[in-house]
């Protein structure tokens, strides 16, 4: 058998541990498909695969159990699935399958569709960014969720997009309940305070979940016309030194975004590591090599943010170190409890 | 005298009421929703015949017209008090029939119970309202059950249908407004709704001793006594004064009247700190009896008009209209309790 690994996993199949067995991974951008896609998917794995379907943790589709011959037939019946989730397909002829597999299936909460906190259309806004990224090889990962509860782990990706709003007051609606006050302080931030019998509001504190409008019995507290996000960068997971994404923007906005997301791929193919294994480096990492500043230069380059916008200055670094005691050294005993002092006097306990 | 007229006759209709009036109908504000992309049907001053909205129900009620959530009554200084202007203008009010019925609780309520109300009565006596017909039943209304279905005291009625305005007026300077720029007369009347999907039932051997019954025990969890029953309600008439003081002496301010509510904490609080309905199932108990029974007792008809604003808009999911249909159980409940002891 005589399979090309490369052109293989680039057409979104994996390969596993079983030879000559692959499975297949659909795209869901933002999650939401027309459920008559679920009978295809089933289609699928019941003809070509082991009858089982994956779903995965960035909420796609993995049909496991395909010989790797069937790969042309299966490409022929993903393709109903591709124009139904609306994903690109530059520079590849239809019935051929995904054409990239890099970029990460764009994954979002389900957003202000279903959710009473949602603070936007967490899926029309992925398949939004799909279109604008996809397809491409470099591993990014986007991922959007509605509102600070972030049920979708923002800071688990390359970029993090989290909903807010920004709570407007009509002070002549207000009838003094405190409903407001009593749910920012239990839910958020406590950003509320009480002032001549109305709530006033520490714009530094709030986070614009729109806890307050929600809890609002008279419409005093209502969401404002433009939608904004907070913007986090650079989570990420993995065997070198997983850490959550960290603030950059509060009060962005969709344009700004989506040109911060271009930025940052051009970012990526500039400085990318040549020899990085599978071609795959999280951009976290690349970030460490060339310094935060030369990041931002080409992150923000035409970016135009709202004057309401606040840029992290400077972005603060954090996370887990599993390396650890390479860098600091960490504490090993003797058995008797005492404190090993030098570490070439013992082995680290197993 | 009744007329069809279209939507250019309507407009100019609407001019000649603006001069004397500032017109006050159920607005549709676009993104204005509690949820995000959600709007918002309340009452607000209109300024073009299309700012009605003549399709989704106002969520908060007419009240808003001469009841402010938020309202300054007079500013005081250590030795003066001036009274906060009155409204430049008279306010002519669209509503449906429901709301139009609890005009009359609201009056009843400000000007009948005992001296009339000051503030409440200079803005009441320059309404008038156009009444505007119920085609069908929404979805949670009872007003058939609460007979607020046949009001007929308005100064014009108004139901628009495929882009006809169909009016029949009650005002002679209105009718001579009309028949002078030849609208076509008509015979009209509103379209009224004859039947409701909620029905309720008011027992008529109900008595304050249904309050000792079991059914109020699920609201102390199910309510959270946010109030939102009350603040859309077009017949909750309770405010509380608050003494708003601009400097940090205390002489200088304002002070004003402020829609309050029975569910929410702090409306029964008294001196030295005791409150006398803690519990949630207890406020809402006190609320149903006030709505059909204790102001029937006083003043001979029912509060309640069943607009269903408080199904409508609980985010629990209680339905008052329920809350009524078990108050024969309830009594029941409390008369079998009683032959036992």
């Amino acid at each position: 058998m005589d399979i090309n690994t490369k052109d293989l996993k680039k057409n979104a199949f994996r390969v596993t541990k079983v030879r000559g067995i692959t499975s297949s991974r659909i795209r869901v951008p933002g999650g939401l498909l027309k459920a008559e896609y679920l009978g295809k998917i089933q289609e699928i794995a019941e003809k070509y695969g082991n009858g089982t379907v994956n779903l995965t943790s960035r909420q796609g589709f993995e049909i496991p159990g395909i010989p790797f011959e069937k790969i042309p037939e299966v490409n022929q019946a993903l393709q109903e699935i591709i124009d139904g989730t609306g994903v690109n397909q530059t520079g590849k002829e239809r019935g051929e399958g995904y054409p990239a597999s890099g970029t990460r299936n764009v994954s979002a909460c389900v957003g202000n569709r279903v959710c009473p906190y949602a603070c936007y259309d967490t899926t029309a806004l992925a398949q939004k960014i799909e279109k604008v990224i996809f397809p491409d090889d470099l591993h990014v990962k986007i991922v959007l969720t509605g509102c600070p509860n972030d049920c979708q782990k923002v800071r688990m990706g390359d970029i993090g997009i989290m909903g807010m709003t920004e709570p407007q007051l009509d002070p002549e609606r207000c009838i003094s309940c405190g409903a407001c006050i009593k749910a920012c302080r239990s839910k958020s931030v406590d950003a509320l305070t009480k002032v001549h019998f109305r709530p006033e509001r520490d714009s530094y504190k709030c986070i614009g979940c729109g806890e307050c409008v929600n809890a609002c019995p008279n419409l005093a507290w209502t969401r404002s016309q433009k939608k904004y996000y907070r913007v986090t960068l650079l989570g990420r997971t993995g065997k070198k030194n997983p850490r959550m994404g960290v603030d950059f923007i509060k009060w962005a906005d969709e344009d700004s975004i989506i040109q911060i997301i271009k930025n940052t791929y051009d970012y990526v193919r500039h400085y990318i590591n040549p020899d990085s294994p599978g071609g795959k480096e999280h951009i976290g990492y690349i970030v460490d090599r060339t310094g935060t500043e030369e990041f931002l230069r080409w992150a923000l380059k035409d970016v135009h943010l709202p004057d309401i916008a606040e840029v992290y200055t400077p972005l603060n670094w954090n996370g887990i170190e599993y390396a650890h005691n390479k860098y600091f050294g960490n504490q090993r005993y003797h058995e008797d409890g005492t404190i090993v002092t030098d570490f070439s006097e013992d082995k680290p306990k197993r | 005298m009744g007329y069809i007229i279209d939507r250019e006759q309507f407009g100019k209709l609407f001019s000649y009421w603006q001069r004397e009036y500032e017109i006050w109908a159920p607005k549709r504000f676009v993104g204005g929703g509690r949820f995000s992309d959600t709007d918002a049907v309340r009452y607000a001053v209109v300024k073009d015949p299309d700012e009605i909205e003549f399709e989704e129900k106002s969520a908060y009620s007419w009240k808003e017209t001469v009841l402010p959530p938020s309202e300054t009554l007079f500013y005081f200084t250590q030795t003066h008090v001036e009274e906060a202007e009155a409204p430049k203008k008279k306010r002519l009010v669209f509503l449906r029939s429901c709301d139009l019925a609890a005009v009359r609780r609201m009056d009843q309520i400000y000007l009948q119970n005992g001296a009339p109300d000051y503030y409440y009565d200079r803005k009441r006596k320059d309404l008038a309202f156009v009444m505007i017909g119920c085609p069908k039943s929404c979805e949670n209304g009872f007003c058939v059950s609460m007979e607020s279905n046949m009001s007929d005291n308005y100064d014009v009625s108004l139901d628009l249908v495929n882009g006809e305005y169909r009016l029949d007026v009650r005002r002679d300077d209105w009718d001579a407004f009309l028949a002078e720029s030849g609208a076509e007369k008509a015979e009209i009347s509103p379209s009224r709704v004859s039947e409701n999907k909620v029905k309720v039932h008011v027992p008529e051997n109900l008595t304050y001793e249904v309050g000792k019954s079991s059914m109020w025990n699920q609201y102390d969890k199910r309510c959270i006594n946010c109030g939102r029953c009350n603040f859309v309600c077009p017949t909750c008439t309770c405010f509380t004064m608050q003494d708003l003081y601009y400097d940090a002496n205390g002489n200088v301010g304002e002070r004003r009247r402020v829609q309050a509510s029975c569910m929410v904490d702090g409306y029964t609080d008294v001196a030295g700190g005791a409150s006398y309905r803690k519990k949630n199932g207890e406020r809402m108990r006190f609320k149903t009896l006030h709505k059909v029974l204790d102001f029937k007792e006083r003043f001979g008809y029912q509060m309640c008009v069943g607009c269903g604003r408080c199904d409508d808009i609980c985010p629990e999911y209680i339905s008052f209209s329920n809350i009524i249909n078990h108050l024969e159980e309830g009594m029941k409940e409390v008369e079998n309790d009683g032959s036992r002891k």
